[in-house]
């Protein structure tokens, strides 16, 4: 005897869609609203570790888009001094290969919003506006920055 | 010609009776009128607010809330938008017809309003034939459906009309089966005695079945979901307004509102009680009911998968005509057995009933000589 069919399962949804309504909401306002994301996150730009970087340029012979410019002089202490290193990230598909490239640990992908830029040229990044003191890098690759990135954050899990 | 003897006092006996205007005088019927309209394209608005609002919450997302407060003038906003969209008129449209069809679903969703009691006493026009005149020209409506799925010289529109024609033909019967069970009860057929009628107890508790029947023939009416099959959004172009557009449309929108503010209301002064209620004053009261039937509403239709046209059809001859009867019937013989009031033991003998008629409705409810899954 299927009871589903004498009313019972209307009630059983009934009380589905009611416990939906009490529960919190979990719709982001984002402009006012932002949450942490996750800490492995691709983010959509680069963090440059200018120590770390030896100027081997593994990262640039890996790009599948060919975005990144690296142009290196020899130094003096039989090194290379990086001159120029250029990504142009209007061309990047974020796939995140130059950071699991680099053997130094110099590349990190980034937490970040609001990337919009107004003009093409904007897009493309230099050294300077990728060195790691000015950004927050993301675990992507990277598991040992883990520990000290705050949590993803979801509104359902959100306690106020 | 007057002749010259007569005076003014008599001429005054010569001049037709005045119509019953409410207060006696002509321009309280203009005020009120205009008052009622307002009242409710006021409530059509509120109703869709809450409408996507409480959509919104039962599945856990927000709603409109950038556009005033609480997001109140979205609706506002979305009725300028399409007021300043373009009319298209379809080019084999039959277009007189075409534009009066928004009219004629609109206008009588108002005119129902004529008969709906505020308070003791305070409304429009207390026929003694109330609730015909709410069946009779609630129908209306249904003309300008198929007037508009005729006129607009499309095929689909004209499939999409005849459908909605199909389904609302159909629930009208347990609609008006179960109003008639009130009418019975309450001995009269005007919506003011009606009220007065359930001072002691709502239909709600003497009738369930009554109340059951015509709360899912009037969602089948008004085409909610989960009956909304003639228009379903996500599975066809939206049946009879497929080629409208711009106000037109925004018409035919109004009027599928209005008629769930005329259902709503209807349902709270037949079965809820209407005006009646302690404490806060009356027209309050009516309020308050009418957004309880709003919210149940709305409530279905956030649970509820829609139905196919097999089962719309077969609910409505197979299942909800019998126990339609049925409870006339019962109710008839309960009048008669006592026809002063109702004793209040005869509540749980109903509630009885009810449960008893709904289990075996469901019981041999089949579909296609049972080869069809229900």
């Amino acid at each position: 005897m299927k009871f589903e069919r004498y009313g019972i399962g209307i009630a059983k949804g009934m009380t589905v869609t009611m416990r939906n309504l009490l529960r919190r909401r979990i719709t982001t306002q984002y402009p006012e609203q932002k949450l942490t994301v996750s800490r492995r996150t691709r983010g959509n730009e680069l963090v440059w570790n200018k120590e770390k970087c030896t100027g081997c340029a593994t990262c640039a012979k890996t790009c599948p888009q060919g975005v990144i410019h690296i142009v290196t002089s020899v130094g003096e202490e039989n090194n290379y001094n990086v001159e120029v290193f250029e990504v142009d990230t209007g061309y990047c598909i974020s796939c995140g290969l130059c950071v699991e490239a680099c053997p130094y640990d110099a590349l990190f992908m980034a937490y970040a919003f609001e990337l919009a830029k107004y003009r093409r040229s904007e897009l493309v990044l230099s050294r300077d506006d990728m060195l790691i003191e000015n950004k927050q890098a993301s675990a992507y690759f990277r598991p040992e920055v883990d520990k000290d990135l705050p949590e993803q954050e979801l509104l359902i899990n959100r306690k106020e | 010609m007057v002749g010259p003897n007569i005076t003014v006092d008599a001429l005054r006996h010569l001049a037709p009776v005045a119509p019953d205007w409410p207060g006696n005088e002509w321009w309280h019927w203009l005020v009120f009128t205009v008052i009622l309209i307002v009242f409710i394209l006021v409530m059509v608005i509120i109703f869709i607010y809450l409408e996507r609002r409480i959509i919104a919450w039962f599945a856990a997302r927000i709603g409109p809330n950038r556009t005033g407060p609480f997001g109140f003038f979205q609706n506002i906003a979305a009725a300028l938008k399409l007021l300043l969209k373009e009319g298209v008129n379809p080019t084999n449209a039959d277009i007189l017809i075409f534009w009066l069809a928004p009219i004629v679903n609109f206008a009588p969703v108002i005119a129902v309003f004529a008969v709906v009691p505020f308070q003791n006493g305070a409304l429009l026009a207390d026929l003694n034939v109330g609730i015909l005149f709410v069946i009779a020209i609630g129908s209306i409506s249904t003309i300008g459906v198929f007037m508009a799925g005729w006129s607009s010289g499309n095929k689909y529109s004209m499939l999409g009309a005849m459908r909605m024609i199909a389904a609302v033909v159909s629930y009208e019967i347990p609609v008006v089966l179960a109003l008639a069970g009130v009418v019975v009860l309450a001995g009269s057929l005007s919506l003011n005695d009606i009220v007065i009628a359930q001072e002691r107890v709502p239909f709600i508790v003497l009738q369930p079945l009554g109340f059951l029947l015509l709360f899912v023939g009037g969602c089948a009416e008004i085409n909610r979901s989960p009956f909304d099959l003639m228009e379903a959004d996500s599975e066809l172009v939206a049946g009879f307004h497929t080629e409208y557009s711009g106000i037109k449309w925004a018409m035919f929108f109004l009027g599928e509102f209005g008629e769930m503010v005329v259902m709503s209301t209807l349902i709270a002064t037949l079965f809820l009680g209407g005006w009646q209620g302690p404490g806060l004053p009356p027209w309050l009261w009516l309020l308050i009911k009418i957004f309880i039937v709003d919210f149940i509403m709305i409530w279905t239709r956030a649970t509820l998968p829609r139905v196919r046209i097999d089962q719309l059809m077969a609910l409505a001859w197979k299942f909800m005509f019998p126990l339609a009867l049925v409870n006339l019937i019962i109710t008839a013989i309960q009048v008669l057995a006592w026809p002063d009031a109702l004793p209040l033991y005869v509540i749980p003998i109903n509630w009885a009933i009810t449960v008893v008629l709904v289990l075996l409705g469901s019981k041999l409810f089949k579909l296609g000589w049972g080869r069809v899954e229900v």
